[in-house]
């Protein structure tokens, strides 16, 4: 009971000094609009905002809050990161991509910096890494800690250590980004290229074919994607074999058909959006085929949304698939990739208390993929800002 | 009878109809595996009797539509059919295969009491708190506590829900010691000391759950709030309170209750990871576990549930959305 | 007479782009106790966004920079939300143009009516909604014990709006804000709404400012009128001195707009084979017949006005003849020549022979095509020319719509005006040489001095290149500047039709007579010589009833 006695004590005090801010900031400003029109939900916000930067900053200074502060710093560091690479997208470039720097977030900033050392990562993992992802490494032993301290079992050498067959985990980590971010990046243009297809098609023809695409959509759209996805791996795992294709290119398949639906569905929102308009019409009365109806008229004035809605599945489906593999169905050993990497360092997360950075690895791994898709979604709700800014 | 009525009819119509198709899909998803199952049951080295003998227990000797009206009478009495797993165990140990204990329902049944408990404890934390903090987020937005939550929740939606599981389990299991790091559940538990595993991974999934509900009820509320009868309230001279209560309140209940509906399905997809990571006897662990295993029986079985649940909750948030609509509710 | 509202100096500015850009730029307004002052402009005048600053009110986005308005001795610039609240619906309220978005859908008009009294003390709810249906009654609204008690949705257009106008009056305000009330309604149903609005002012005594771009409107609701462009003013004067002697040139200029009007062509040659000919057309959305039997012919050279108000189906008729929704009954002849009923079935020289011209010209150029390329796409579909052939074409149609060839060819519609966007639309229906053109209230969204340009155009084009026009219009001073025959359509069915000429004579069928009637004319007495000759109940839906 303690702690929740402890949570209304402070509460209450909080709502007292807030209360308090209010009435002396009145006071002493003889009723400046400011304090006058604050209401009293505001005053409250402020005080708890403050009490919460006070608190942070004590247990910053604790020495137990390892993770706190390698937390804080993180943050601070990322935070500076994206602010530095704002102020060179405003100083290099041409004139419009230094306007688009000019009135964008920093969490903007940030997701489209890390991005690009993604893209880097992935494309250089070869020449980045210093070991292969699937070299056994002689005479280094296996499960070696991370952290490079030789007292509790690391090696200077091995900055991440080694995994349970002695392969080097920052090297696994580099190729990660090639395997994991390569394949779900495949998936979503597969994806893409199939739900855009079906999708613009629908709007255009309308009729017969729109009624059996979208009533096919609503069933497969009716078993929850992931459900779905391990059912028909479960499929796959047994036809992969004995066709000789590997498990990974059915994964491929599979998650771009399910997540289709989903591009099927917008695609022909926005379609039949762009459909109504009286340029379309114009342009059916002169005569003109589907294709130019499609390529020339719908499909300049969908891109747009379509790009927002890239980054989106982009992050779908490199959760599913981080998912998967997490539950070993997924990637395919001996591809090196982040959500397998989880699964077999996940333990070592319970010796965190003993040896803060042996809990390094699995959350790294993890990390990496909260990364990136924390950077797509920045930079994909900043187009979806800017865009619904600009309607209005 | 009333527009709301036909209106509710034909939309429960509809769902029966996509659950009916849903089970065709997965019945013939099923049915696309190549060879034969008791065959890779039993081994290279099974004899052609004891194939045979296996073949004819689990009926696979059936034409394939057969066997679909079999599985889906069987699956509407509650009968689900018999776990391979089971099957296989008992064929090793001699016994009867129909005995009791290796039925799909009985694998099932705890499991999905358990799961049901996560669902709900989950639901009751998330529920109430994105609710308030997206209500909350709308009234102050563009303030620096909304660009706070906008960076918080987008980042729980970004991670994977196993990244979020090993946070918490490193916060408040490893390095504070306040909850235990493994669900292991079993019967005839106090309710407290339930409660007290099931937090773990309630959590986890409260944190996914909230972010998108709260994201949803911001831009539900926003939208709202842009109305012109709402800008008339308050050009009448309503007090700000009254204006959220009398006038945003009614016409938010369809938005919120859809949003609420929609996360609620979002949430069978991640117990299936969570359970997962904290072993959790739910029925995703058992899904991913049969999946594992191909017992195919109890995955055909879990899609089934799960895309019932997942079909049932969109259906509640389609129906309520239709009653709260004055337009419907009182015709012309 | 003592002042109401006095606005001084009134600046505002809205954000856009990260950057703040003035909306109004230094506005002096008085208004004294129940005066009406009407508030005239063009779109982008900054009209709403006075009269809602006249309430201390500014939208999501905008801020008052500089400048005071003070209400009845109140500065509502500076006063607290608590101060401002009580005046809010108290002693000023408010009038939207969309009554059916400004109710709000989930409770009944009364309680919406009686909310404000309760929330100021001003009555109990009791008194209120007796009041209510006292003023239901004097507005005229069909059942006023009843109609209360129903929902928004349940309710028309015209009687909504005239249920928002009792509401704002439900605290017997001194000042009402009448934000462009009527704009949305049709000619018939605006009538009675401006009758009730004028009424309900006169018998309260409230001073209103009534926000409208309609001069004839404002010529009927307003004691004194004030002119704005682009948020400054340009001048204020009486009524009746203003009407009969605008002082600036813009005012002069927007005065003059209806005064373009086209002599009357001699009679059709009756033998002569006409370029359209629609023949007992019926069609149907889904099961609902929307149009029934209708019949018109179109001559070389001619400019057919298909007359009606929403749901007439003039629309509808048009979409039959390019063949976008096939007839159910008949067909169309073009030069004698039977069309297949859809434009599938039609071939290239079919469908280029008669060309649309939309009312939006927003949605009708993509937004992506820039201005030559969309020009030029039925230049090169189909005359097959290309490259400079294409080129030279492009820059000839471009001048015939009177743009510069060189500075607009490279442009996207984004860039241009709603007058240069419309003119696009010609110059791409022109470039299919066609002989026929359909204009589908081509200039009902332009402010009027813009609409002016392109009808000359239309008309300068027609002379030139012995183009027919089908010009649909919900507006009769445009029927009267540039039709030669007139087609007036009531629920799917031809009332009337004949030369312009006769049209405008008497005797015509009672439905014409009440639409040609009910457009408001710029003589200050018009509304009540029109209410003294017909009476009240022989105006807008009562009247339509009746036929």
């Amino acid at each position: 009971m303690s702690p929740i006695v402890s949570v209304l004590v402070a509460l209450i005090a909080i709502a007292v000094v807030a209360w308090l801010f209010r009435f002396l900031g009145q006071a002493s400003t003889s009723n400046a609009p400011f304090f006058r029109d604050m209401p009293y939900a505001s005053a409250f916000g402020y005080i708890l905002g403050g009490a919460a930067l006070m608190g942070g900053l004590w247990l910053y200074l604790q020495d137990g809050a390892v993770f706190f502060r390698w937390a804080v710093q993180g943050f601070a560091a990322f935070a500076v990161a994206g602010w530095l690479f704002r102020i060179f997208g405003r100083v290099v470039g041409t004139q419009g991509s230094r306007k688009l720097f000019r009135s964008m977030p920093l969490t903007a900033s940030f997701g489209i910096l890390t991005i690009l050392v993604y893209a880097f990562a992935a494309v250089f993992a070869g020449v980045i890494a210093p070991y292969g992802q699937d070299e056994i490494i002689q005479g280094v032993a296996a499960n070696i800690v991370p952290g490079g301290d030789p007292a509790i079992g690391g090696n200077p050498d091995f900055p991440l250590g080694t995994d349970q067959l002695g392969r080097d985990l920052l090297s696994r980590l580099i190729y990660g980004a090639q395997n994991t971010v390569g394949i779900a990046f495949a998936t979503t243009c597969l994806a893409f290229f199939i739900g855009c297809t079906f999708g613009f098609l629908s709007a255009v023809l309308q009729g017969w074919f729109d009624q059996i695409f979208s009533r096919a959509v609503d069933v497969l759209m009716a078993i929850p994607s992931l459900i779905f996805a391990l059912l028909l791996m479960t499929i796959a795992s047994v036809w992969a074999p004995q066709l000789g294709i590997p498990l990974t290119a059915f994964m491929v398949v599979i998650i771009a058909v399910i997540d289709s639906t989903r591009v099927y569905r917008l695609a022909r929102a926005v379609g039949y959006n762009i459909v109504v308009m009286d340029y379309i019409e114009a342009a059916k009365l002169r005569g003109e085929g589907l294709g130019y109806l499609i390529f020339k008229e719908i499909l300049p004035n969908a891109t747009a949304p379509l790009l927002a809605e890239f980054g989106l599945r982009f992050c779908f489906v490199f959760l599913t698939i981080a998912s998967l593999s997490f539950l070993g169905v997924g990637i395919q050993p001996p591809l090196a990739d982040w959500g397998t990497m989880v699964r077999d360092l996940a333990q070592f997360v319970n010796f965190a208390a003993f040896a803060p950075q042996v809990a390094a690895a699995p959350l790294l791994a993890a990390g990496a993929i909260a990364l990136l898709t924390v950077a797509v979604n920045f930079v994909v709700d900043w187009m979806l800002h800017r865009s619904s800014g600009l309607k209005s | 009878m009333g527009t709301v009525t036909r209106i509710i009819l034909q939309r429960l119509a509809l769902g029966l109809l996509t659950l009916l198709v849903v089970s065709v899909v997965i019945f013939t998803a099923v049915n696309l595996l190549p060879g034969d199952f008791a065959q890779s049951i039993l081994g290279q080295g099974a004899t052609p009797e004891a194939v045979a003998a296996i073949r004819q227990d689990l009926g696979l000797d059936q034409h394939p539509v057969t066997r679909y009206f079999q599985w889906l009478g069987g699956a509407v009495q509650g009968d689900l059919g018999t776990s391979f797993a089971s099957a296989n165990f008992a064929a090793f140990a001699g016994s009867d295969a129909n005995a009791n204990m290796g039925t799909v329902a009985s694998t099932i049944a705890p499991r999905f009491e358990n799961t049901m408990f996560l669902a709900g404890v989950t639901a009751a934390i998330a529920v109430p708190l994105a609710v308030f903090l997206g209500v909350l987020a709308a009234l102050y937005r563009e303030t620096v506590f909304d660009r706070a939550a906008n960076i918080f929740t987008l980042s729980s939606i970004s991670s994977p829900e196993f990244f979020l599981a090993y946070i918490l389990i490193l916060l408040l299991a490893v390095l504070n010691p306040i909850l235990p790091s493994l669900s292991n559940i079993f019967d005839g538990m106090s309710f407290s000391e339930r409660l007290e595993r099931t937090l773990l991974p309630a959590l986890t999934l409260t944190l996914v759950v909230t972010a998108h509900m709260m994201r949803m009820t911001r831009a539900a509320i926003i939208n709202l709030l842009a109305s012109p009868y709402i800008e008339m309230a308050r050009l009448k001279g309503i007090n700000p309170l009254r204006v959220i209560v009398k006038h945003a309140l009614p016409n938010a209940l369809a938005p919120i209750i859809n949003v609420i509906a929609l996360n609620l399905a979002y949430l069978i997809t991640g117990v299936v990871v969570v359970e997962t990571v904290f072993v959790y006897p739910g029925i995703g662990q058992l899904f991913v576990d049969s999946v594992k295993l191909r017992d195919i029986p109890v995955v055909q079985a879990c899609c089934l549930l799960f895309a019932s649940a997942y079909i049932l909750l969109n259906l509640t948030a389609d129906i309520m959305s239709i009653l709260s609509n004055p337009r419907l509710r009182h015709p012309k | 007479m003592s002042t109401l509202l006095k606005i001084r100096g009134l600046k505002i500015e809205g954000r856009s782009d990260e950057t703040w850009n003035p909306i109004i730029n230094g506005v002096d307004l008085d208004l004294a106790k129940g005066e009406v002052l009407g508030l005239i402009g063009e779109s982008g005048a900054g009209k709403s966004t006075m009269g809602l600053a006249a309430m201390g009110y500014t939208r999501d986005g905008c801020r008052i920079s500089e400048g005071s308005v003070e209400f009845d001795g109140i500065d509502l610039v500076n006063a607290s939300a608590d101060v401002k609240r009580d005046l809010l619906g108290k002693r000023i309220a408010y009038v939207a143009q969309s009554a059916a978005a400004s109710f709000n859908p989930a409770h009944k008009i009364i309680d919406q009516h009686t909310e404000a009294p309760t929330q100021h003390n001003v009555m109990s709810k009791g008194e209120s909604a007796d009041d209510a249906m006292d003023l239901y009654e004097r507005l005229r609204l069909p059942n006023p014990q009843e109609i209360g008690f129903r929902y928004p949705h349940q309710v028309s257009g015209g009687q909504l709006q005239r249920a928002m106008t009792a509401m704002a009056m439900s605290c017997r305000p001194d000042l009402i804000i009448f934000d462009e009330p009527t704009t949305a309604l049709d000619v018939t149903t605006q009538i009675e709404v401006l009758a009730a609005i004028r009424k309900i002012v006169e018998d309260f005594d409230t001073a209103a400012i009534y926000i409208t771009h309609d001069l004839a409107v404002v010529a009927q609701m307003a004691d004194r009128i004030k002119v704005l462009l682009r948020g400054d003013e340009v001048e204020t004067a009486e009524t009746r001195e203003m009407l009969a002697n605008p002082q600036e040139d813009y005012t002069k200029s927007l005065w003059a707009v209806r005064s373009f009007q086209r002599p009357q062509k001699p009679a059709i040659n009756t033998s002569a084979t006409p370029v359209v000919s629609v023949r007992n057309v019926t069609a149907a959305y889904g099961k609902i017949d929307v149009l029934h039997d209708v019949s018109f012919d179109i001559h070389a050279g001619r400019t057919v006005a298909v007359v009606g108000e929403s749901g007439s189906g003039k629309s509808t008729a048009a979409r039959c003849i390019t063949g976008l929704l096939p007839p159910r009954i008949g067909h169309i002849e073009f030069d004698g020549q039977t069309l297949p009923l859809s434009y599938k079935q039609r071939n290239k020289d079919q469908l280029r022979q008669a060309q649309m011209i939309y009312q939006m010209a927003d949605t009708a150029l993509n937004p992506r095509v820039s201005i030559g390329e969309t020009i030029g796409r039925p230049v090169q579909f189909y005359m097959g020319l290309t490259g400079k052939d294409k080129r030279k074409r492009v820059n000839d149609l471009l001048e015939q719509i009177e743009l510069e060839p060189t500075e607009y060819f490279n442009r996207l519609p984004s860039e241009l005006s709603g007058g240069q966007k419309q003119r696009i639309g010609i110059a791409r229906a022109l470039a299919a040489e066609p002989k026929f053109i359909i204009c589908d209230e081509v200039t009902s969204a332009l402010d009027q001095l813009v609409a002016e340009g392109i009808l000359r155009l239309l008309a300068k084009l027609q002379d030139e290149l012995n183009l027919s026009y089908m010009f649909i219009t919900h507006d009769l001073a445009t029927v009267k500047s540039i039709a030669d025959e007139v087609v007036v359509m009531k629920d799917g069915k031809v009332v009337e039709q004949g030369s312009k000429d006769q049209m405008f004579q008497p005797p015509h069928h009672p439905y014409t007579d009440l639409l040609l009637s009910s457009v408001p004319e710029m003589d200050p007495d018009w509304l009540t010589n029109l209410l003294d000759q017909r009476g009240v109940d022989n105006i807008g839906d009562a009247a339509v009833k009746k036929m």
